[in-house]
């Protein structure tokens, strides 16, 4: 009987032969080169997004809520789709980042770095949609509990509308320190390894001062433990919030108890599809294709068409209980106006993408697949997208009153509005993959020698002696 | 802090780095830190280092959190403006569920980080002696005081000997101060004398 160093089951973290300091150039020499050409489009097409999406609210401040298409029938429409949509997308980052480290999953090291990024960027994003939506957003510090001179008049702690408040600024806050505290080490590498004073200044003050003492470690390792404990159940909580905002209200199509783990599935669904979007652009401009692997996408697929599969086992399970309820108002929410009527197009849009088309992930040979996985992820983020529009206008468009039935359609500030979010997260997206680690490098170091080609070399000399031997050596290791 | 001398050794694998850390501790050099460009896995029970309380630290402050959006939401809504919202009732503690968690969550997060910064003392424009530029990179730096009892030509053919090379000796400042990483401002080049000389 002979050892077998080499797992038959799982494919290698990291490709190639690679040592520590070879990790070290991979990953941080992108940053100490000038960006590329189509790094300077992107970049440009993604400012420019963004000062129409400005332009577009402050239109909106200035003429004042009316200059969207919102109706008296019709009270939340893009803007809360999309609000709700880029807090879905953000749940994947935190998702990698905690969920996957408390279950040890060792691939989650190349991909949580840029995934936690997006998180905080698109809870950026999101946070914008209820603020603008108050329509009188200088009035917006009203949504804090603080001692007014009003009486103090507070605000109304029942109101799932205020959960959210406290929901998504934790969620900033934690994700944002979760993803800094881990960033600090690899600040320090930059700044150790750094050849222009400007960039040792910058990343000196960005790296705290860290010097990578042992104590520290061990610090850092509680910290990382017990942030991951912290945002597991807080990623779980805030869609959960989010999705109470619907099931609190006596909506028909709002008023289920599905809502918080359809919510939080669907989240986690078209969040992965986002990762996917943004890690199959980021590995090839920055030629990362070692550490980010087909293997790293394949896992994510297999999230992708569980997920996928959960939200469709709800779609299914609100018509069901649309019949089985015996509730005439849902019954026809759901059957004459939701998959039928005048926007049940929406409604068959979100059926493809988000339940028929995630089920070619069933095949091996399309998780490996680089351009499929890529038309995917965009695929399922235009539905989740749809998932969103259906729930809010579907359920509003025909209300108790016939004579206030409407329809809707966005206006271009809204449009611009939605637009401009994507300007904002990509410029943000830009700037971190070119000024930021992309790959948290300590911890890819920390993964190499159960994971490298050159460490598997090494294990060639335990692999020939007998396994009676090595349990007998490592049994009285001193 | 103060200004000291040092011994530095570098090592390039773990494997090599373990049984010199032991060597050190059994030989009763006094062991400064190992600096690594990662945590190493048990490197901190071979240096003797007791286990960290942050946990300890983190649970005081999630309680505190959780404290605090109870009492002050009960607080609010039963004596500062007992409202009446849809003849519900002052106290509906499942409605004060989500927040209380948020905060206890918030609570624990925020002071969790600010206690790992104080603890490390590190912040920014905090700067701190590096001891070899490759300890973020890819060596592990093992760095030992000397003291009135030990020799510096001793404690270098000592690490030669536990496999480490580019053995140096170092004067440093061994704490931190305010001060920019691209400027060699170190307190030592002020001709300080170092007390352990």
């Amino acid at each position: 009987m002979h050892l077998k160093y080499e797992s038959t089951l799982r494919e290698p973290l990291v490709d190639g032969v690679k040592d520590y300091h070879q990790v070290t150039e991979d990953i941080i020499s992108p940053i100490e080169a000038k960006p590329g050409k189509l790094w300077y489009v992107g970049f440009f097409i993604s400012l420019a997004l963004l000062g129409f999406g400005a332009f577009s609210v402050f239109w909106q401040i200035y003429f004042g809520v009316g200059v969207w298409n919102l109706n008296k029938t019709i009270g939340w429409g893009w803007d809360i789709t999309n609000f709700v949509w880029w807090v879905g997308i953000g749940h994947a980052g935190t998702l990698i980042s905690a969920i996957l480290l408390l279950f040890r999953q060792g691939w989650r090291t190349g991909v949580n770095r840029a995934a936690e990024a997006m998180t905080i960027f698109a809870v950026m994003c999101a946070g914008q949609f209820p603020i603008i939506h108050m329509g009188r957003v200088w009035m917006a510090f009203f949504i804090l509990p603080y001692p007014n001179t009003r009486g103090p008049v507070w605000v109304n702690f029942n109101s799932p509308l205020l959960w959210d408040v406290f929901a998504i600024s934790t969620y900033f806050t934690v994700s944002l320190l979760f993803w800094y505290s881990g960033l600090i080490p690899d600040f320090a590498t930059i700044r150790d390894r750094a050849k222009t004073k400007l960039r040792k200044l910058l990343y000196g003050v960005a790296s705290f001062g860290w010097t990578g003492s042992t104590k520290h470690w061990q610090r850092h390792e509680a910290l990382s433990l017990v942030l991951a404990g912290l945002s597991t159940p807080l990623v779980l909580s805030v869609h959960t919030i989010v999705s109470f905002d619907f099931a609190t209200s006596v909506i028909p199509g709002w008023h289920t108890t599905i809502f918080p783990p359809y919510f939080v599935a669907g989240a986690i669904f078209s969040g992965f599809a986002m990762v996917n979007t943004l890690l199959i652009i980021t590995r090839k401009i920055l030629k990362l294709e070692e550490y980010i692997t087909i293997g790293h996408m394949e896992a994510m697929n297999k999230v992708i068409v569980l997920t996928g599969s959960v939200v469709g086992c709800a779609y299914l399970t609100e018509l069901f209980m649309a019949w089985y309820g015996a509730n005439p108002y849902e019954f026809d929410t759901f059957f004459k106006y939701r998959a039928a009527g005048p926007l049940g197009w929406s409604y068959w849009i979100m059926m493809t993408c988000n339940v028929i088309s995630p089920q070619v992930f069933w095949f091996r040979k399309m998780r490996r697949n680089v351009m499929v996985t890529f038309v995917m992820s965009i695929i399922v983020n235009i539905g989740m997208w749809f998932e969103r529009f259906v729930i809010i206008c579907t359920s509003l468009y025909r209300d108790y009153l016939p004579s206030s039935w409407s329809y809707y359609r966005p206006s271009w500030p809204e449009v611009g509005f939605y637009m401009g979010t994507f300007g904002l997260f990509f410029t943000c997206y830009f700037l971190f993959a070119k000024y930021f680690p992309v790959i948290a490098v300590a911890e890819i170091k920390s993964v190499l020698k159960t994971s490298g080609e050159n460490f598997k070399e090494k294990m060639e000399v335990y692999e020939e002696e007998s396994a009676e031997k090595f349990a007998h050596d490592v049994a009285h290791a001193h | 802090m103060a200004v000291k001398n040092f011994v530095v050794g570098l090592f390039d694998d773990e494997a090599v780095l373990f049984p010199a850390v032991k060597k050190v501790r059994t030989a009763g050099y006094k062991l400064h830190d190992v600096y690594t460009p990662f945590p190493v896995h048990g490197l901190d029970h071979a240096m003797g280092l007791r286990e960290t309380s942050l946990h300890t630290a983190g649970f005081i402050y999630g309680i505190t959190g959780t404290t605090t959006a109870l009492s002050f939401m009960s607080w609010v809504f039963n004596v500062d403006w007992p409202l009446n919202i849809g003849g519900k009732p002052h106290f509906p503690l499942p409605a004060f569920i989500p927040i209380t968690f948020e905060l206890t969550v918030l609570f624990a997060a925020v002071g969790m980080v600010m206690t790992f910064c104080w603890l490390c003392q590190i912040m920014p424009g905090v700067k701190k002696h590096i001891f070899h530029p490759r300890q973020t990179d890819d060596k592990f730096v093992m760095v030992i005081e000397l003291t009135e009892k030990t020799n510096a030509e001793e404690v270098k053919s000592f690490l030669q000997a536990a496999g480490a090379h580019d053995i140096h000796e170092q004067q440093a400042e061994a704490g931190w101060w305010f001060g920019r990483f691209d400027k060699d401002d170190e307190p030592y080049l002020r001709k300080v004398k170092p007390v352990n000389a």
